[in-house]
């Protein structure tokens, strides 16, 4: 009732209230500046959430082994771990990694000349658990028995701070959204106390010709909904413009290669500008209304 | 249709206004008098609910007004025309805007009504200044503009505060004989105003009652006007 109200602009009712340019161009700005605000923390609330969730699947899914033993003893070693993943309920593979896999993962500490053959390097092997996973505590048991220079890493001792900050910059992220929605209304509450004030003579002759409650407020409330509505567009596409630009961090950039939005939540920004606008209707009613029972 | 029974009203001081008693029944003609601060346009507000007695009742078209919200009382000023002593006018409209206000804020703003309009500038003389904004007009045509908005929406009842104060004597004729056809055409019309010779005017043209305010209280005037 009230978006058709406002859909159906009436050119004469619009016009009852004095234009303001400096007061316009105030709330559009401010409402640009927290839609932009907005959008990335959005953005970030999103990504963050992403990350936590691929590192937790990611992290969780995939655990190695370490063998370490005198080299005559490794292979037979690296064998019987591999007999004793194969039979372990939870472990969808398990694979060693070839020599030229262990230098490429020490080559950023050691540089490309390491003589990795020459050295007792222990072997790993990778592991990957079915979505069920397997029993951690169990398969070290089994394998401190079978395997004496085996190491279980299971990384589970450095995933979970890293989930949970990551989870809590998701809640951070989504706790801003709602103060910038918060600080928007009190934003325009302020803007239309002051143009109602300003108005009031206006209001007054609306008043003796008779208008209603409904049609003053609703001059003041297209008005600052229409404002705020395009502020908060302009704000939003520059928003998601920054982002597309955003330079590519590339893999090593890991949480910041993910700032930004995917697949349909693209979407989500373009929510910003109405729910801004929403946020200014309300505010401006209950501005008008207190202003009008004042000004009887 | 107005109906102020033992009315009295004070601005929160004394008493301006005690024991008033009127009624404006349906085609009937009335000026009010009195001394500058007698009270007239106070006792005008009270008419069209602007003030709410201190004292008695005010009755709207059969609604007392104490029991009437805002939209109720804004919404029975539709039927009552009011030329405001100090006109009241948007300064940001033009001076049709400012006539046809009454039109827009009641949702009617139809062609017809607009047809309405240029007829009506045409009656008080001010079709040349129709895209003029108020504070470029002179006194009296300002009134004029008043005095056309007051009756645009053809209200039941026209109360006008000293419609003719700034005008000359001939331009005072015209807005009188609008006034009295209005009158003729079954509306109620309530003139405050000083101007005895426009009082001796319209009694010779229409049934007029004079009603005079006078230490506080409304008398009827004697016939020697
Ligand atoms: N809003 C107000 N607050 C306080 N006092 C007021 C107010 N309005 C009017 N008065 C006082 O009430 C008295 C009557 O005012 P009112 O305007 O009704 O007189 P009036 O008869 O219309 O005078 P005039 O012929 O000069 O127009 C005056 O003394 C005036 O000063
Ligand atoms: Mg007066």
């Amino acid at each position: 009732m009230v978006l058709k109200g406002l859909m159906t602009s009436d050119a004469a009712a619009d016009r009852v209230v004095p234009p303001s340019g400096y007061t316009a161009r105030l709330t559009m700005f401010s409402a640009a500046t927290m839609a932009f605000l907005a959008v990335f923390a959005l953005a970030l609330s999103l990504s963050a959430g992403r990350v936590a969730q691929e590192w937790g699947e990611a992290l969780a899914r995939s655990s190695t082994l370490r063998i370490s033993a005198a080299p005559e003893e490794l292979s037979a070693q690296t064998a019987a771990a591999l007999r004793v993943l194969e039979t372990t309920p939870g472990v969808e593979e398990a694979r060693p990694l070839s020599a030229e896999e262990q230098q490429a993962l020490l080559e950023p500490w050691f540089g490309p000349d390491l003589p990795v053959d020459t050295l007792p390097m222990p072997q790993l092997i990778d592991i990957v658990e079915t979505p069920e996973g397997y029993d951690s505590d169990g398969l070290r048991l089994r394998l401190s028995a079978e395997v004496p220079g085996a190491v279980l890493d299971d990384h589970t001792r450095w995933r979970r701070p890293l989930v949970a900050a990551a989870s809590r910059l998701r809640l951070l992220g989504w706790v801003s959204i709602g103060l910038i929605a918060a600080a928007t209304g009190a934003m325009i509450t302020l803007a239309a106390n002051a143009a109602l004030a300003a108005n009031a003579k206006v209001i007054t002759v609306l008043r003796l010709v008779g208008a209603t409650d409904a049609y003053i407020a609703g001059a003041f409330v297209r008005r600052f909904t229409l404002r705020t509505l395009g502020g908060a567009a302009l704000g939003t596409a520059l928003a998601i413009g920054a982002i597309l630009v955003l330079p590519d961090a590339g893999e090593a950039g890991g949480f910041l290669a993910g700032i930004g939005f995917q697949g349909w939540h693209w979407i989500l920004p373009l929510v910003v500008p109405p729910l801004a606008a929403l946020v200014a209707l309300y505010a401006t009613q209950a501005a008008a209304q207190r202003v009008l029972k004042e000004l009887t | 249709m107005i109906e102020l029974e033992n009315v009295a009203y004070s601005y929160g001081g004394g008493e301006l206004l005690t024991d008033i008693s009127l009624g404006l029944a349906p085609a009937t003609f009335h000026f009010l008098t009195g001394p500058s601060g007698a009270g007239k346009s106070t006792l005008l507000k009270l008419c069209y609910g602007a003030l709410r007695p201190t004292g008695g009742h005010v009755r709207l078209f059969d609604r007392d007004v104490t029991q009437m919200d805002r939209d109720a009382v804004a919404i029975s000023r539709r039927r009552i025309g009011v030329v405001h002593q100090d006109c009241q006018f948007l300064d940001h409209l033009s001076v049709a805007e400012n006539i046809a206000l009454p039109l827009a804020v009641s949702g009617q703003d139809s062609a017809d009504e607009r047809a309405n309009l240029r007829e009506l500038l045409g009656w008080v003389g001010l079709t040349g200044r129709a895209d003029a904004l108020p504070p470029e007009l002179s006194g009296g045509e300002r009134q004029r503009a008043a005095l056309a908005r007051a009756v645009i929406m053809s209200p039941d009842v026209i109360l006008a505060d000293e419609p003719t104060g700034n005008v000359d004597w001939e331009m005072s004729q015209r807005l009188l004989q609008l006034l009295v056809e209005l009158n003729r055409m079954g509306k109620t019309i309530l003139i405050a105003t000083h101007d005895l010779s426009l009082i001796r005017a319209a009694k010779q043209q229409v049934q007029a009652r004079v009603l005079r305010i006078s230490k506080r209280r409304l008398q009827l005037a004697g016939t020697d006007l």
